[in-house]
């Protein structure tokens, strides 16, 4: 491997790597900080991906505008859809076992495939990049790089840099913080920790579908995008720490290198070589790479 | 009123009931269908089950003079539910017939699961070698193809286009690596040569680092095998890595089948080989599509076709035992003798029990996958390990 290749390969394992840090990212406010351990988080990335599909046309029509459009219609319909889910189910999971949670979130992935299908059906759909974003540029004789890609990492840094903001700086953060650390006394103290919990849940959801949505030209939406994508993401936050972002980002560009330079040099082991990178790291770390901030 | 519709459903059943007790050779031939009706393959399931039902209208109903009652299975392409999902069918429901399935690795199950108890199957889809090979049987039919089919045809092809080295990519799957393999021979019979064989774990999506690897590499064509949101998205990334601009890209016609819509420019141009094509405009193909579209409200697909032929195999069985489904050995002689009329072409079917049949040529206009030649005619899977 010559260097210019080295190099490409790099870049594409540092995309890769925020790319799973977007997606993992609702997880790590979801399963890392409010403690639920939540299966249907692929089915939220799915939900977000076939809203970039079903949207556009709609918001072409009505409003007349475009991707980033679809993007702002989108989010809102995913904070309420968290928000309505946390009132309906997940306010009762907070003091059951982990089992329950399993059991409930394991439903809610089938009932959102089966919605998925009848309403929007079972082919695969193709969504355009913004035409802003389009183009591509050279690298190496051959190569093109999508400039799509590189706004998907644009993105992916905002976001963890605004995750840690808001969780680690500010008010909101700490009552956040304080609520996974002990629900009593939080409530003890005054503050209205369902109402807070219901908006940390929905901004996971929310979170989830933003990354679905941003993934969507990329990956295209197909049926049980989901569960493809559910696996990864708790590797990233079990390594990383859970409820910690600072671990989730590191994590996520970790496995991305491993992934990456995995196809490359073991292509006889790509398949697990994520999975024994946090098995050893659990071994080194049992709590992760970062504890919970 | 409520009370009345009781009655009548009362009435109807006890008649039903005097009615198979008092002629049993007149019972209809339960039809199982073992298909993926969700996940990622539920449309090519519905398409196969749509395809079978449309042939059994045509006849009325009936299939060698006796009717055909369906019941269902929903295999989630998942290998691990694979022999229970079978023995469902085999031992709860006692089917005659069973039809399935997409999956490769759940039809090796089912292959297996026929072989043991006898009962008849037709594969409509998953075209893992080994189901014609060495789990041959004399009850286990297959109305679609071998993986090693398309691409040893398309393996010729990118030899007489004058390619020297290629690069083959696929999951790391058993599909995967028949189909590479079969392009290997015949690429390398037709002096080609693969320089590398890549791989990555099914059903991973990131393509971006093989990319690279081929990019570096600069081979003369590539050689892909893909299926479903995976083609869509090795086909967009393909592109948009501009591979495309200067090293072709090839594949059987599952890489593009079913997916332009999805693939948008990116497919454009693209050749691909398949027993079926776009645009074959022959009587046959017209009337079959005229007649899907009517029925469903759907334009056909390779699947539809599969589907429609393994029903149209099971009618020349039958027709030839007579409805009854015990004379096992007349059954496949009648299919090993017949001339199959297919909307795909007319085809016969081989000792070993899968298609012989024309390989088309296909080149990626718009959203069709318009034939452009016959890439193999008459090709028949070697069915190495078949002992029958």
């Amino acid at each position: 491997m010559d260097l210019a290749t080295f190099l490409i390969q790099c870049l594409n394992a540092v995309q890769y790597g925020l790319l799973l840090f977007l997606v993992a990212s609702g997880l790590t406010l979801i399963f890392g900080i409010m403690g639920v351990i939540n299966l249907a988080h692929g089915s939220f990335y799915m939900i977000g991906a076939y809203m970039a599909y079903a949207l556009a046309p709609l918001v072409e029509r009505s409003v007349g505008g475009g991707f980033f459009v679809t993007l702002l219609v989108g989010i809102p319909l995913a904070v309420l859809l968290g928000y309505v889910l946390e009132w309906l189910f997940f306010s009762y999971l907070y003091e059951r076992d982990h089992l329950q949670q399993v059991l409930m979130t394991y439903g809610l992935i089938l009932v959102f495939e089966e919605l998925r299908s009848i309403l929007l059906g079972d082919e695969v759909h193709g969504v355009a990049p913004p035409a802003l974003l389009a183009g591509s540029i050279p690298l190496g004789d051959l190569m093109t790089y999508p400039v799509y890609r590189l706004f998907i990492s644009a993105v992916c840094i905002a976001v963890a840099a605004g995750m840690y903001f808001v969780i680690a700086r500010t008010r909101l953060g700490m009552r956040v913080r304080a609520g996974a650390s002990n629900r009593e006394m939080v409530q003890a103290l005054g503050l209205n920790i369902r109402l807070l919990y219901r908006i940390v849940f929905a901004v996971g959801v929310a979170l989830a579908a933003l990354a679905g949505m941003i993934a969507a030209p990329v990956s295209s939406v197909y049926p049980g995008m989901g569960g493809q994508v559910l696996i990864i993401c708790f590797v990233v936050v079990v390594i990383g720490g859970i409820g910690s972002v600072r671990g989730a980002l590191l994590a996520a560009l970790l496995v991305g290198f491993v992934d990456t330079f995995g196809k490359v040099f073991f292509p006889e082991a790509a398949g697990v070589l994520v999975y024994v990178l946090m098995a050893a790291i659990l071994l080194w770390k049992p709590e992760g790479l970062f504890k919970a901030a | 009123m409520q009370r009345r519709h009781a009655l009548a459903t009362l009435a109807a059943a006890a008649l039903l009931s005097l009615a198979g007790g008092a002629n049993a050779q007149a019972a209809k031939i339960k039809v199982g269908f073992m298909l993926p009706y969700t996940g990622t393959f539920a449309a090519l399931g519905n398409a196969i089950e749509n395809g079978f039902r449309l042939y059994v209208e045509e006849q009325g109903g009936k299939l060698g003079g006796r009717e055909i009652e369906f019941v269902k299975v929903d295999d989630e392409s998942d290998p691990a539910k694979a022999t229970d999902n079978v023995n469902k069918l085999i031992k709860r429901d006692s089917v005659d017939v069973i039809i399935g399935t997409v999956h490769s690795g759940v039809a090796m199950a089912m292959a297996k699961a026929a072989k043991d108890s006898g009962t008849i199957l037709i594969v409509p889809n998953a075209g893992a070698d080994a189901v014609t090979g060495p789990m041959c049987a004399p009850n286990i039919f297959r109305s679609s193809f071998s993986n090693w089919q398309p691409a040893f045809a398309m393996g010729e092809v990118a030899a007489k286009r004058g390619h020297k080295k290629a690069i083959t990519i696929t999951w790391k799957y058993a599909a995967g690596e028949e189909s590479v393999n079969g392009f290997k021979e015949a690429f390398e019979k037709n002096g080609g040569q693969i320089v590398k064989q890549l791989t990555l774990p099914f059903p991973n999506v990131e393509f971006q680092a093989l990319l690279t690897e081929i990019a570096a590499a600069k081979p003369d064509a590539v050689y892909s095998f893909f299926a479903g949101g995976g083609a869509v998205k090795f086909v967009k990334d393909y592109a948009g890595a501009g591979l495309n601009k200067s090293i072709p890209l090839y594949g059987p016609g599952f890489l593009t089948d079913g997916t332009l819509e999805a693939q948008g420019d990116a497919a454009q141009g693209m050749l691909t080989t398949l027993h079926y094509a776009d645009g074959l405009n022959t009587p046959r193909d017209n009337a079959f599509r005229l007649a899907y579209a009517k029925s469903y409200k759907l334009q056909p697909d390779v699947y539809a076709v599969q589907g429609y032929d393994a029903a149209q195999m099971l009618g020349i069985g039958l027709t030839a035992v007579k409805g009854d489904v015990s004379k096992k050995a007349e059954f496949a002689t009648a299919i090993e003798k017949a001339k199959i009329d297919s909307p795909r072409g007319a085809f016969t079917i081989s000792k070993a029990h899968n298609p012989v049949q024309d390989i088309y040529l296909r080149k990626v206009e718009g959203k069709v996958n318009q034939v452009s030649g016959v890439a193999a005619k008459g090709l028949a899977d070697p069915a190495r390990g078949c002992r029958m």
